[in-house]
């Protein structure tokens, strides 16, 4: 009987969870415009005809919807400086972008989670080494020590990514801390514990899924937050180096043209824009569904 | 605990911030990278290489090297400047000030927005306004700030004519890296003022303040605004040192304006490990000072808050 009704609400929140989500226009908008974008992304060459590299010197800065020569496809969003079709390299560029920014945030994500549970979980001297470090490194000038991280070992997506990575620990630490102190004073652990369950197994069962949802919404705005990183650390120089190339560095790249070809300019940053813009409000959505004590409309 | 005695932990706490990035920044550049590559060209043969190596002190052991870097630091002196070979504190002081201003600018028009904009909206929730401010703060946040400021170089700059493109002299080149700076703030900032206040306007002291015929202006003026500042200050402060730290770097680069986050920029790529070391010790002094800065001035408006 009592099962019957577990189930029964279960199936019940989740009909009304997607209702909800249909009602948020704004989020419903960005799921699907974020979808696309990942799709065009990922399958490139199903959407365009033309090679990441491929140049056509008599085609430089050609305006967007001029005709391809040679019996090729419209260049939709014109050519660069060297004649190569923006819009494919918009899209190849696009996997490196999101790589980078969601590659950063895992990371982050995992030292963070590991060092902030246990500095929550199990406190005292663990907690006050653990939190000196986070406030000393919310101190740093993360920014410049990523900047010289990447140029000691040589620019780069790989390193770019190691870069990145040692700022983007903290929040996930400061939050997971939190959540687990929480968890920890909970009447469930304790019974956990007065039943003989071992602390690996009340961490990875019962705390750690009762802290997802914030740690999911800070997970998508993060990753959102690190592809704009990407496109500033690579239009500087210090990321992805060519013939590599991601929205940044043909931002970077692209820069010298402005006032010729300002396309090459416009489109990579309303991409970029885009993008960041979806997941932020995929995350605010996921917060405020989630959160008990975020206001519900 | 008293006000001086807080200060007083604060200002060591500092000194131990800037201990450890210092170390750890020298100890890096020094395993990890060599500047003899970059300094010297590629055809530079093995004695050349081996020479510089020795004028820069890079062949003694590490820990000689660190603690002389340490020694020669507690006084401030960071050594000359392998690119520009001058001392490196006169360096920063030649880039530090002007990007500190131009900062400082891009705050004052985030903040001249950003707070009588949210306060409206909280308001008129759901008007033409409220819409505004919501698009204003997503393109702050979202897109690529050096994207806004090639941008807005183009439209008023290039087409218009009404702005210089690039470049320093005048308070004209002032105008379009501070407004190009000033969105992401203004973004951030006008979120948290128009939350905060729908907040505040909804607690029971507010409504009682209107029950007994506080009017709204005063109501706003002595007790709403003051709740909303501890937000808002961190938001202002945390703002100030990203930008500082070397965020502003790619707009100054956009605009060929020589502040301290495009110094940061060629001091890396030249690795030019004195004026780097000197970057370093000064952006993580500004950090903590600022952070202390905001936690005082928590005290001033929240009286509760003693320390």
């Amino acid at each position: 009987m009592a099962k019957k009704n577990t189930i029964k609400n279960t199936a019940k929140k989740k009909v009304t969870l997607w209702k909800r989500f249909r009602n948020n226009k704004a989020a419903l908008i960005a799921c699907i415009v974020l979808i696309v974008l990942l799709t065009m992304i990922f399958a490139a060459s199903v959407f365009t005809s033309y090679n990441v590299n491929t140049s056509d010197l008599r085609a430089r800065l050609s305006p967007p919807g001029t005709p391809g020569r040679a019996g090729n496809s419209n260049h939709i969003l014109g050519t660069d400086q060297l004649g190569r079709d923006l819009f494919a390299r918009l899209l190849y560029g696009g996997r490196a972008s999101l790589r980078v920014g969601f590659t950063v945030t895992v990371i982050g994500a995992i030292i963070g989670i590991v060092l902030g549970l246990s500095a929550g979980y199990f406190g005292g001297w663990t907690d006050m080494i653990i939190m000196r470090l986070v406030d000393i490194w919310s101190s740093a000038p993360t920014l410049l020590i990523a900047m010289t991280v990447v140029m000691i070992m040589g620019p780069g997506e790989g390193n770019l990514i190691i870069a990145l990575s040692i700022a983007s620990w903290t929040l996930f630490c400061r939050m997971a801390r939190s959540q687990a102190l929480v968890m920890r004073n909970s009447p469930m652990v304790e019974s956990g514990h007065a039943i003989g369950v071992s602390t690996p197994q009340i961490m990875s069962k019962h705390v750690a899924p009762n802290i997802l949802s914030p740690l999911v919404t800070t997970f998508v705005i993060e990753t959102a937050h690190f592809i704009n990183a990407e496109a500033n650390l690579s239009f500087l120089g210090f990321g992805v180096q060519p013939p590599d190339t991601s929205w940044g560095l043909i931002l970077g790249e692209g820069r010298k043209y402005l006032v010729q070809a300002p396309w090459i300019v416009i489109y990579p940053g309303l991409v970029i824009g885009i993008t960041v813009l979806c997941l932020n409000l995929i995350g605010d959505w996921i917060r405020d569904e989630f959160d008990p004590l975020a206001v519900k409309h | 605990m008293g006000m001086g005695k807080y200060i007083l932990q604060r200002l060591a706490f500092t000194i131990l911030v800037v201990l450890v990035i210092s170390i750890l920044v020298f100890v890096l550049t020094r395993v990890v990278g060599n500047p003899v590559d970059i300094l010297l060209p590629l055809t530079a043969t093995t004695e050349q290489r081996e020479l510089l190596t020795k004028q820069l002190g890079l062949d003694r052991p590490m820990i000689q090297q660190l603690g002389d870097f340490l020694k020669s630091a507690a006084t401030l002196d960071f050594g000359d400047s392998w690119t520009q070979r001058r001392p490196s504190m006169e360096v920063i002081f030649d880039y530090l000030p002007i990007s500190a201003l131009l900062i400082l600018c891009a705050m004052a028009i985030a903040v001249l927005v950003a707070f009588p904009l949210g306060i409206i909206a909280a308001y008129k929730r759901g008007s033409l306004l409220d819409r505004f401010l919501t698009v204003l703060s997503l393109v702050g946040i979202c897109m690529p700030p050096f994207w806004i400021g090639l941008m807005l170089m183009f439209f008023f700059a290039v087409k218009l004519g009404w702005l210089p493109t690039s470049g320093i002299g005048t308070w004209k080149h002032f105008i379009l890296p501070a407004v190009t700076i000033s969105f992401r703030p203004m973004g951030n900032l006008a979120q948290i003022v128009r939350y905060e206040m729908t907040q505040q306007l909804g607690e029971m002291y507010a409504i009682t303040a209107r029950a007994k015929g506080v009017r709204e202006i005063n109501l706003l003026r002595k007790h709403a605004l003051k709740n909303i500042m501890t937000s808002s200050i961190t938001m202002i402060g945390n703002d100030y040192c990203k930008q500082l730290g070397g965020l502003s770097a790619a707009v100054e680069v956009v605009y060929g304006f020589p502040g301290f986050g495009h110094l940061i920029k060629e001091t890396i790529q030249s690795m030019d490990y004195p004026l780097l070391q000197a970057e370093v010790f000064f952006t993580a002094v500004i950090v903590c000072l600022i952070n202390l800065i905001v936690d005082i001035l928590y005290a001033a408006f929240d009286p509760r808050i003693r320390y």
